[in-house]
């Protein structure tokens, strides 16, 4: 095949160089080249946020993002997240409180759990509930998640985490 | 002094919230889903779909895909026709239906649009769908049979000329004399209902793999899919291979909700496919095909009436059905079950006898409509508590009094339902009771009625259910589908004394594996943190059900516990021969056989295990341990166990623009035993929502040709967690006494009534304006026309 490009990234910390086709997705990267497939995709158009990865500390659709765009940058999944134990008060949270049952939209929920986390002060359900507006999850009916989420806002406002949160903008 | 509860006894699990040990793996990433699995050497298919609804296929010229790049194989019907023996979507119970036989391509004409008509296989999913827009085929447009009425005209064109009709299914049920009811009825209400279809919008699409090995002649399918013993059946008699030789591996599903257990016709392609090419062939629908390609669900115009006495007594019901399946009949479970039970189940919480009801199944040439969560429930639900609560406004009475005089009472047990449904034991008046103390219902009305003097419009209405769940041989083996109700458990202690049970029901997230092992770690004594549960193979695994019809619970919790208590007499008749004891004195507690007298620790059951496993020259002669068992259990006594329940809605409706927000839902179910309350709550949840979505949002919206107008995720609407409101749960328990455990299924009382609840409220909320909504979804354009706004 002809007219594949270099790209090179940092991806959980590691940096990766490829060579692909131009119109691969950040998506397909991830999962077929990269064999991260905590990424998920639901939609392949931007609505349900399974494929929301971390790109710079910004919360973005691997879906929408085509790989090249991505060249230079530093990529976060959740195997990247999970490995460095930054959402572990999150996946705990979530375990406890069954916020997942098929967990396909699970790694996308964290990633939005993990930005709005990240930010000062204690979440109402309302900011929630807006806040995993991009998330669709089929299963749960959403409640749970947003117990979930609810519970580690507190927790960690009470200082039950004492390190302090990094900052990741949605 | 605090009380003894069964939960203080040792390895007590049935009833605690246990979180699901397997939901760890998911929560870093680390899931297997069949969309996630590479195998060596696999191939992709895309395929290319039919653009019109109805049409003849007149060429097919493949020439220039099959030169490029990456391509391995263009397929067309006539080359999958000659491995692959049809199918029909028929069953024997459901007298005079019928359907065409159906094949995993079409050879002479399509008749859905989105139909796959050709198969490309490539390297990679691009280049196959690279090629696929090389395929050019010639197409000669019919006229489209679209509306279920116009379907039915005896000038219709016919989409399967050889049935002579557009009708699959003709049901009547007549208890006699429903005319004369209602003739001397002092009330009569009467509507006439519309259900959209929607469809199941599982996060993972349909994703399949199959692995044709023709050294072997095995096929291994990965198939993301509820039911892996069904397809192992079929995809040995369709493509005439041995069943020993069909491997089916369910692994991590992306949601199902009863949509991946029917036959696709892609599915069935890409077995052949890899018969073929003698290499994996792997296809996932993206997310535009799944709108055009999962089963759709509902569909239904439903005209009905109900007679009632001066004081509200319910006295009968007259119900005419008409609902639209597509093409044909889906495979292997029809697509009448959800007619047949929209119309059995019409005021199955009630006391009256006198019913009447004609159902008519239409196809049309849209996508296959079947078996989806809380089949028929919805509609019937929605029907009847419309009209119940028609009938409460015609008598001035309220929605919680008209039910508590018409509900079948709580001591009137066993008894039937004027179709025939045999019901074991309901409590339809402590759940009402319960979810009226639960909702605060007379400050909420309070309320409601001052804040209607200040122009906000608030809305309140219950919905009272019942669901099938657990069903045995009655639902599909009679009708000759090869559908097991039976499940089979295998388990076995390993030499350190662990245990390890390999089971026939699925794991879809909803947590059918954490309450096996509970249940075994119960009956076998044991702590469940060193049990393995093993479902989804159809090699490692026993025959059975698997998960449909709110069965795993029910019937494979049943047969798990069974197989417990076979290993444990097992384990202590080799421990009474090791302590020279009785087995009927000795017990197992957290992993030590102890005497049932006086809990006192006798032998370790790894010490057990290591003697039986290394050592059996030291036992007794004549001892051979048995540390694995089989077990199979079918459901006999009652055909179902019914669950009942009743849910509230409570919203808010913005009458000049017609958007609701929907204020909090409650729900009290009893779904008789429960294994693991924190499960079954977020299984009544989930349902809910998606119920709500019914009642709200989705629907598959099509045009006057065919074409369905709103199929990707931007058009078409799935509940949002902004939108969605918090949903409290109470239970009721009453056990089935037809098992041991005692439980009934859930998963799909949420959905069941909560779009009932909420048409109820929305009509509540509408009173002050004298108007009504019979239809689902409840979209704001539809609200503000039933307002008479637009
Ligand atoms: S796959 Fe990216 S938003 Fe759905
Ligand atoms: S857990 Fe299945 S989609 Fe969210």
């Amino acid at each position: 095949m002809s007219d594949l490009v270099n790209v090179t990234m940092t991806v959980n910390g590691t940096e990766v160089s490829h060579s692909i086709a131009p119109r691969i997705t950040l998506a397909d990267f991830l999962r077929q080249t990269l064999e991260l497939t905590g990424t998920h995709t639901g939609c392949e158009m931007g609505v349900c946020g399974a494929c929301l990865v971390i790109l710079d500390g910004r919360v973005v659709h691997s879906c929408l993002t085509f790989a090249v765009q991505a060249s230079g940058a530093a990529i976060e999944t959740v195997e990247g997240l999970s490995d460095r134990a930054v959402i572990a008060d999150i996946q705990e949270a979530f375990h406890q409180r069954n916020a997942l049952q098929c967990g396909f939209c699970t790694p996308g929920m964290l990633m939005t759990a993990h930005a709005l986390l990240s930010q000062s002060g204690v979440p109402s359900r309302e900011d929630i509930r807006d806040a995993l507006s991009g998330n669709y999850c089929r299963c749960t009916g959403y409640e749970a998640i947003v117990d979930a989420i609810e519970k580690v806002a507190r927790d960690r406002y009470a200082g039950a985490n004492a390190s302090a949160p990094e900052e990741v903008g949605a | 002094m605090s009380v003894l509860t069964p939960l203080d006894r040792p390895n007590s699990y049935i009833g605690r919230s246990v979180p699901r040990p397997n939901a760890k793996r998911l929560l870093a990433g680390r899931g297997r889903y069949v969309t996630d699995i590479t195998l060596p050497r696999m191939l992709h298919v895309a395929y290319v779909r039919s653009p019109y609804a109805h049409a003849r296929i007149v060429s097919i010229d493949a020439t220039t895909a099959r030169e490029m790049p990456g391509v391995r194989l263009v397929a067309t019907g006539e080359d999958l026709a000659k491995l692959c023996a049809p199918w029909i979507g028929t069953m024997d119970h459901f007298k005079g239906m019928k359907s065409p036989p159906q094949l995993p391509l079409p050879i002479d004409k399509v008749v859905w649009s989105g139909q796959a008509v050709v198969a490309v296989v490539a390297d990679t999913r691009a280049l196959a769908e690279d090629a696929a827009e090389a395929v050019y085929i010639e197409f000669d447009e019919l006229p489209a049979v679209v509306d279920i009425d116009a379907a039915r005209a005896p000038d219709a064109p016919v989409i399967s000329p050889e049935l002579g009709s557009n009708l699959c299914f003709h049901g009547k049920i007549d208890t006699g004399g429903v005319e004369d009811v209602f003739a001397g009825a002092a009330h009569v209400v009467e509507e006439e209902f519309h259900f959209g279809r929607h469809t199941a919008v599982t996060m993972e699409p349909r994703a399949i793999i199959a692995d044709y090995d023709a050294s072997e002649g095995q096929l291994t399918v990965h198939h993301a899919t509820q039911t892996p013993y069904q397809f192992q059946d079929i995809y040995a008699r369709h493509y005439g291979l041995p069943e020993s030789r069909v491997r089916v591996i369910a692994p991590d599903i992306g949601g199902s909700f009863g949509m991946k257990l029917h036959m696709y016709h892609e599915d069935m392609a890409v077995v052949g496919l890899s018969m073929m090419l003698g290499r994996p062939v792997k296809y996932v629908a993206d997310r535009i095909e799944s709108f055009v390609s999962d089963i759709h669900a509902r569909d239904h115009r439903v005209r009905a009436r109900m007679a009632a006495d001066a004081e509200g007594n319910i006295l009968a019901m007259d119900v005419e059905d008409v609902t639209g399946i597509g093409a044909f009949s889906a495979y292997p479970r029809t697509s009448v079950v959800e007619g047949n039970q929209v119309y059995r189940l019409m005021g199955a919480p009630y006391t009256f006898r006198n019913y009447r009801a004609d159902l008519q199944v239409v196809f049309q040439n849209k996508v296959q409509m079947s078996q989806y969560r809380a089949v028929g429930h919805p509609v019937a639900c929605t029907v009847t508590e419309r009209l119940v609560d028609m009938i409460a406004d015609k008598t001035a009475q309220d929605v919680f009094d008209i039910r508590s005089r018409n509900l079948i009472p709580d001591d009137a047990y066993p008894c039937t339902s004027p179709t025939g449904y045999q019901f074991e034991a309901l409590s339809h008046h402590a759940c009402l009771a319960k979810l009226k103390a639960m909702m605060d219902y007379d400050r909420l009305r309070a309320e409601q009625a001052e804040l209607r003097t200040k122009g906000i419009h608030r809305g309140i209405g219950i919905a009272t259910f019942v669901e099938i769940t657990n069903p045995g041989p009655a639902f599909y083996g009679v009708g000759g589908a090869r559908i097991s109700s039976q499940d089979g458990a295998i388990i076995k202690i390993t030499p350190s004394g662990d245990v390890h049970c390999s089971i026939s029901v699925t794991e879809l997230g909803q947590g059918t594996e954490t309450i096996i092992g509970q249940i075994v770690a119960e009956h076998l004594g044991v702590d469940s943190n060193r049990i393995k549960v093993m479902t989804g193979d159809t090699d490692t695994t026993p025959h059975g059900g698997a998960t449909y019809a709110c069965r795993g619970a029910g019937i494979g919790g049943e047969t798990a516990l069974q197989a417990a208590k076979k290993l444990k007499a097992n384990v202590l008749a080799v421990a009474a021969a090791i302590l020279q004891d009785e087995p009927e004195k000795l017990d197992i507690h957290s992993g030590w056989i102890v005497d049932v007298a006086t809990a006192q620790q006798r032998i370790e059951l790894s010490e057990i295990a290591r003697i039986a496993y290394f050592r059996s020259d030291t036992l007794p002669p004549g001892t051979q341990a048995q540390l694995s068992v089989a077990h199979h259990y079918a459901p006999q006594g009652y055909p179902f166990a019914f669950t009942n329940g009743v849910q509230a809605c409570h919203l808010e409706l913005d009458v000049e623009t017609g958007l609701v927000k929907i204020l909090k839902l409650w729900v009290v179910e009893d779904c008789g035993r429960v294994i693991n309350p924190l499960l079954v709550d977020e299984q009544i949840r989930g349902g809910v929502v998606q119920g709500l979505g019914a009642a709200f949002f989705e629907e598959c919206v099509y045009g006057d040709s065919g074409q369905l107008t709103n199929g990707s995720l931007a058009d078409y609407l799935v509940p949002m967690a902004v939108e969605m409101p918090d949903i409290e749960i109470g239970h009721v328990e009453t056990p089935t006494l037809d098992t041991q455990l005692g439980a009934k299924g859930v998963g799909e009382a949420g959905t069941a009534a909560a779009s009932a609840a909420a048409l109820n409220a929305m009509n509540d909320a509408m009173k002050p304006f004298g108007r009504t909504v019979a239809q689902v979804p409840m979209t704001p354009a539809r609200i503000l026309k039933a307002l008479g706004h637009i």
